[in-house]
């Protein structure tokens, strides 16, 4: 009894030495560690964090509403819309005597939510169309990859916009739009890593004892593919907030009085010869800086999940 | 190889017609027939103009009447918003500005883009290397709608060594800025590409035999590693062109030059379909010629695509 008068400490101590001993290092936290290590991701993942915290809590401190209109600003931007603490427009005002800090904001929150929605999209169907074209072969799969070559080689910025015009402008078609295109990349990756796990040993045995194929390829083969598709999704993050940009950069994107970076950056860049350079000078540190985050993390990603790169 | 080829020919003529077909699909499903306007026509007037524009046609016939006039005749029809001008019109003012910066740009692009490449793969770890890594990551996150303001900004507003703006027949004043903010991006991603593929094939083994049998480094920089280098870049112009083109509209806008691209953002304002969809479909086939172009050439050099 005295030996060990405490039995909690005991077994404690043991389940530590139990876990230090048996339990491996697990593939995640290999990977977790490796991202880690990189200083470029690290510093990717933070910035990261940052705006996200910025895009979804930013507005709290602004002082205006990001469409309220200050009348005795207009045509006097260059001169009294300046950035500045005492007035509470952190970033100034835009032509139309915005605050630009909560137009900043709120751009930036609907960038991030277009890029993470097609991001999303592009995972989810781009995964199971991958999965499904490269497990079934055969036929199946030569018409569903067919069909991909096809929809890629239209030029779909072009088809996007006459979508735009077609059905209306609004933030839900340019959401579909989006999501039409971002997953056929996303399937070619799937379907090829598909093809080298689907000859691996516990498919057949799962094959072997009568799984049906649509649980094998859910069960067994997405989940194999899922660090290839989260450095692929982190990757794609960035390209959808360019095109969301691309798109309202031209106008025919997002509408007024909602706004993303890429309209921002518009309005900026016509306003620029008037002397309010940070019209266009924060919208744009804010898009370039979400960008290198995204790639970086991606980067970082790929070097930890990647089994190629090992 | 012919089968080859008759089978990349056999994948891109569908897909020329895939795409007409969905334009013109997407068009008809628009609510509201393009000349529905605030003040209803009278229902006679309404009626000739339909006639006029073969719009009191059923579907079918509409469709393979566009089809038909498009690949027979290369006519996309008339405009429905400029009464005196027709889609061909629009394309042979907008195309030609396009065709001569984007050609420059994709030149500009690939030249720079390889040499940076190249050289910063030569001289692995040196300077040079981390300027050219340094480009090609920094320009990842400047695409074409960032770079032409800060071009502008720069060069016209700060320094006024350049116009920032205009076209003037493509003087090469006007042509500067649209070509560098077009081709930039690009320009970065070819170098990368090309840096890390000749990284990998300096290293192969028939370099080495070539090292060892004494040939003087330019020859088998030249002779033996630039072939195999090229193949990523080759399959990167594909997506490259597909790039620049879509690019184009912004360069179009932002620059007024005056490029089809700026004809079809107006349109775009002014739903003027048929200019949308003659310009879509004439870049569909643009593109898609060049991937074909793109493949055969792929297979003519890497013996091993031959399927």
């Amino acid at each position: 009894m005295s030996l060990n008068p405490d039995p909690g400490t005991a077994d404690r101590l043991l389940e530590a030495q139990a876990a230090a001993d048996v339990k491996g290092r697990s593939l995640w936290k290999d990977a977790r560690q490796r991202f880690m290590r990189n200083r470029a991701a690290t510093a990717g993942l933070v910035a990261l964090v940052l705006i996200c915290i910025f895009a979804f809590f930013g507005g709290f401190i602004a002082q205006y509403e990001p469409d309220y209109v200050d009348f005795s600003l207009i045509g006097a931007n260059a001169s009294q819309g300046v950035p500045s603490i005492e007035t509470g427009h952190y970033f100034g005002t835009d032509s139309s005597g915005r605050d630009l800090y909560a137009r900043t904001v709120q751009g930036t929150r609907i960038s991030l939510l277009v890029g993470i929605v097609g991001a999303g999209v592009a995972v989810i169907v781009g995964t199971l169309y991958g999965a499904i074209a490269g497990y079934k072969g055969g036929r199946t799969d030569g018409a569903m990859m067919r069909t991909v070559d096809i929809l890629m080689s239209v030029p779909y910025m072009f088809v996007l916009i006459l979508m735009l015009v077609i059905f209306g402008r609004s933030i839900l078609m340019l959401f579909i739009g989006i999501g039409l295109i971002s997953w056929l990349d996303m399937s070619r990756i799937a379907r090829g890593q598909t093809l080298t796990i689907k000859g691996k040993e516990f498919v057949e045995a799962a094959h072997a004892t009568g799984v049906r194929p649509m649980t094998i390829i859910l069960r067994h083969i997405v989940p194999n593919l899922l660090g290839l598709v989260i450095v692929y999704a982190t990757l794609l993050v960035p390209q959808m907030i360019i095109t969301e940009s691309f798109i309202s950069f031209l106008g025919l994107g997002i509408q007024e009085p909602n706004t993303s970076l890429g309209a921002l950056i518009s309005n900026g860049a016509s306003n620029m010869q008037y002397g309010v350079i940070w019209q266009l000078a924060f919208p744009l540190f804010f898009f370039v800086v979400t960008l290198f985050a995204f790639f970086f993390v991606g980067d970082g990603l790929r070097d930890a999940l990647d089994p190629k790169d090992r | 190889m012919l089968n080859y080829v008759l089978r990349r020919v056999a994948i891109a003529i569908p897909t020329i017609l895939l795409l007409v077909v969905i334009s013109f699909v997407l068009m008809y499903a628009a609510p509201g027939g393009p000349f529905n306007s605030d003040r209803p026509l009278p229902a006679q007037v309404m009626a000739n103009i339909e006639a006029r524009y073969g719009l009191d046609q059923p579907y079918w016939k509409q469709m393979t009447t566009y089809i038909w006039n498009v690949v027979v005749h290369f006519d996309f029809g008339p405009s429905f918003q400029y009464r005196d001008r027709t889609v061909n019109d629009v394309i042979a003012q907008g195309f030609p500005v396009t065709l001569t910066y984007g050609f420059w740009s994709f030149i500009v692009a690939l030249v720079v883009g390889v040499a940076l490449g190249a050289a910063a793969a030569i001289r692995h770890n040196s300077w040079l290397d981390y300027l050219a890594v340094g480009i090609s990551i920094g320009a990842q996150v400047l695409p074409n709608f960032v770079m032409a303001p800060i071009l502008v900004l720069v060069f016209t507003l700060w320094l006024g060594w350049l116009p920032g703006g205009g076209w003037q027949g493509g003087q090469i004043e006007y042509l500067i800025l649209p070509v560098i903010a077009l081709s930039t991006s690009y320009m970065a991603s070819i170098a990368r590409i090309t840096r890390s593929s000749m990284l990998e094939v300096l290293n192969a083994g028939f370099i080495r035999t070539a090292r060892a049998k004494g040939l003087p480094t330019s020859r088998i920089i030249w002779k033996h590693a630039m072939k195999p280098t090229m193949l990523p870049v080759l399959s990167y112009l594909g997506p490259a062109f597909v790039g620049m083109i879509t690019g184009s509209v912004i360069i179009d806008v932002f620059f007024s030059t005056g490029g089809i691209g700026q004809f079809f953002v107006n349109s775009a304002f002014n739903r003027d379909y048929s200019v949308i969809m003659g310009i879509t479909i004439l870049v569909g086939v643009l593109t898609v010629t060049f991937n074909l172009v793109v493949d055969l050439l792929y297979a003519w050099i890497d013996p091993k695509i031959r399927y």
